[in-house]
């Protein structure tokens, strides 16, 4: 397939139909890919790509073959399409524009109609929108930045089983950000020695405790030892301070039906939440969704993987797009970073995954990346999770950032506390709950915070221990991803 | 032991001037305040009793402080909790809960064990303070 670049000029004359159905090769521009007067309708899937064109091929011809070869289009014409209402079907590129400070690369808008997609199915979503397109030749790069979902396809997914307040409520647990933290070392722990980190961090004050992403059954546990001894420590834990408490049990494993009996198992055992990896893929994350569903189980899903596609800005799918896909999937929790943490993640940008994932309505939002309003159609809120290099020293930093609805995961920072795990959860609670307090007087805990945690630190050794310890630590890096448009100050 | 259910219980108890911020914050945010009370503070147990309706019209902390204040007399070693309600679509539900008031002793919870087939365990919690009937269990 070739393409030419000095056919702009004719982008814009449809071709008499005899001549559009003449055999051989066509500019996917020619072919209908492409209609700059097209007015998206409020049905139609729309969604932006980064284009980096091959050297010497033009832009609109380049996001023309993106929406061919992403919804009807074959390298070549062929009569067949006569026999469809091929003008429907096709995707239709109606904009391109540079992208800002990056010479080589383009925005495309791509409208795609309703009826191209099967209700319900991010698996038959995905396959159109990110299929053979992402290796196309003609392109050196591509990467799907944002989605508009219409309410008539939102509709068709059932969407998170639990969501933000009914979470809430079935932990009685309202006004601040839950704390959990992941068990460490994330490989090599027995059964009874990794049960025992479980009640000291959910004893101490934390809410949640989590399997790490590779944690399923391996020579040194295997996950009923797991499931049992994590019981034990949860309902000892919820015994000794009276509150709900869980542990995320990951029951990912080889197939279905090992994910379906280890899911089993953690619900007879009592457990309130079971989690899985987004490894798994999206049609296990949607039965395991209505598995959670039909047994009244939170979803925690673990963003494993997500970083090989969505970390470099010129190539692969944003993040906010994957949970946008994963809260139609229909999950409870999802990881979306931290801002301050280990973990990639600009503050924009994480604001962006943040208010897709737990609010009604999106509206456009080019500073956090949001290029499309959203109505989500009340379909239920997931609640983020942070997780990553995050300790008590940044609680006010952390609640500026992400809010309340939320879970701090602070795994490091709970089990490597000088004075043991429980202080180091103990810690974590104080700090989170006198900074809590604090913003609700009124007080500036962005400028305050430090003070306000060595005042709290006063009736809490724990706290004071956790502020000596790691109250300096940063990971002060540039971020990879992060917003083109940067808002201009309006003059006051 | 210390029941830490509610937004700030591993602080302090909190002054009446604390409650107060807390409760001037909430009615800030247009959120309706409560005040519940039980004497069995399981997990589980949703429904503590109401002390009168949500107080949709209040918009005065010194009211719902009141309410605050007749409660405790009345029970006065009880567990109470302020509770803020917001109506908003799509929440439609509590956004702060906090203990205000808790009795001087606090037995706290056992776990009992039913061994069953294999290696299960059927958990439950019990409340140590409601083997003894509604009325006297606090002392």
């Amino acid at each position: 397939m070739t393409v030419q670049t000095d056919r702009t000029a004719t982008h814009d004359t449809p071709p008499e139909s005899n001549a559009r159905y003449r055999s051989g090769v066509m500019e996917y521009a020619r072919m209908g890919y492409w209609d700059p007067d097209y007015e998206p309708k409020d049905t139609d899937i729309l969604a932006l790509f980064r284009i980096t064109p091959q050297e010497g091929v033009d832009p609109i011809e380049a996001a023309a073959a993106v929406a061919g070869e992403s919804s009807t289009a074959t390298w070549t014409v062929v009569w067949t399409d006569r026999l469809t209402a091929a003008d429907v079907y096709r995707a239709k590129a109606y904009r391109v524009e540079p992208v800002p400070n990056s010479p080589d690369q383009h925005f495309a808008w791509i409208a795609y109609d309703l009826d191209l997609f099967e209700p319900g199915s991010i698996a038959n979503l995905t396959a159109s929108i990110i299929g053979n397109v992402f290796g196309f030749k003609a392109i050196s790069a591509l990467r799907l930045e944002d989605m508009r979902i219409p309410v008539a396809y939102v509709k068709t997914f059932p969407g998170p089983p639990t969501g933000i307040t009914v979470e809430r409520e079935r932990l009685d647990k309202y006004g601040r950000p839950l704390l959990g933290a992941t068990v460490k070392p994330k490989l090599g722990l027995s059964g009874r020695n990794y049960g025992r980190v479980v009640y000291e961090a959910l004893k101490g004050g934390l809410d949640f405790t989590k399997d790490d992403e590779n944690i399923n059954s391996q020579p040194f546990m295997h996950w009923r030892d797991r499931f049992l001894y994590g019981m034990e420590a949860v309902n000892r834990a919820s015994a000794a301070t009276g509150e709900v408490k869980g542990h995320y049990l990951n029951v990912t494993g080889a197939t279905m039906e090992d994910m379906y009996e280890r899911a089993e198992f953690a619900r007879d055992l009592g457990s309130i939440v079971v989690m899985i990896d987004l490894v798994i893929g999206y049609t296990a994350i949607q039965s395991m969704s209505a598995w959670a569903r039909r047994n009244d189980m939170i979803l925690h899903l673990h963003r494993a993987g997500a970083s090989t596609y969505t970390r470099q800005r010129s190539h692969g799918v944003s993040f906010r797009v994957i949970a946008k896909w994963m809260r139609l999937a229909g999950v409870d929790h999802l990881h979306a970073g931290t801002v301050v943490g280990k973990l990639e993640g600009d503050p924009n940008t994480v604001q962006g995954f943040y208010n897709v994932l737990r609010e009604p309505h999106n509206p456009i939002d080019l500073a956090r990346g949001i290029f499309f309003e959203q109505d989500w159609a009340s379909l239920r809120r997931v609640m983020p999770v942070a997780s990553g290099g995050i300790h008590a020293g940044q609680m006010h930093q952390l609640l500026t950032y992400l809010g309340d609805d939320v879970v701090l995961q602070f795994g490091g920072g709970t089990i490597g506390h000088p004075m043991g795990i429980q202080a180091g959860a103990t810690a974590n609670r104080v700090a989170l709950e006198a900074m809590v307090l604090a913003r609700n007087e009124g007080r500036d805990i962005w400028n305050e915070g430090p003070e306000i945690l060595a005042d709290a630190a006063r009736t809490c050794t724990p706290l004071r221990a956790a502020l000596d310890t790691w109250g300096e630590v940063t990971f002060d890096y540039t971020s990879t991803d992060t917003p083109d448009f940067i808002p201009t100050a309006t003059p006051a | 032991m210390r029941l830490t259910q509610g937004t700030f219980s591993f602080l302090p108890d909190l002054t009446d001037r604390q409650i107060r911020d807390q409760i001037q914050y909430c009615l800030d945010q247009g959120w309706a305040l409560s005040v519940e009370y039980t004497d069995d503070p399981h997990p589980r147990n949703t429904y503590w009793e109401m002390y009168g309706n949500p107080m949709f019209d209040l918009r005065d902390a010194t009211g719902v402080m009141a309410e605050v204040a007749s409660c405790r007399t009345t029970f006065p070693g009880q567990y109470i909790k302020v509770n803020a309600f917001d109506a908003t679509r799509g929440v439609e539900s509590l956004k702060l809960s906090f203990i205000v008031n808790r009795p001087d002793r606090e037995p706290g919870f056992g776990l009992s064990r039913q061994e069953a087939e294999g290696r299960h365990i059927r958990y439950a919690v019990h409340s140590y303070a409601t083997d003894r009937p509604a009325g006297e269990r606090y002392g």
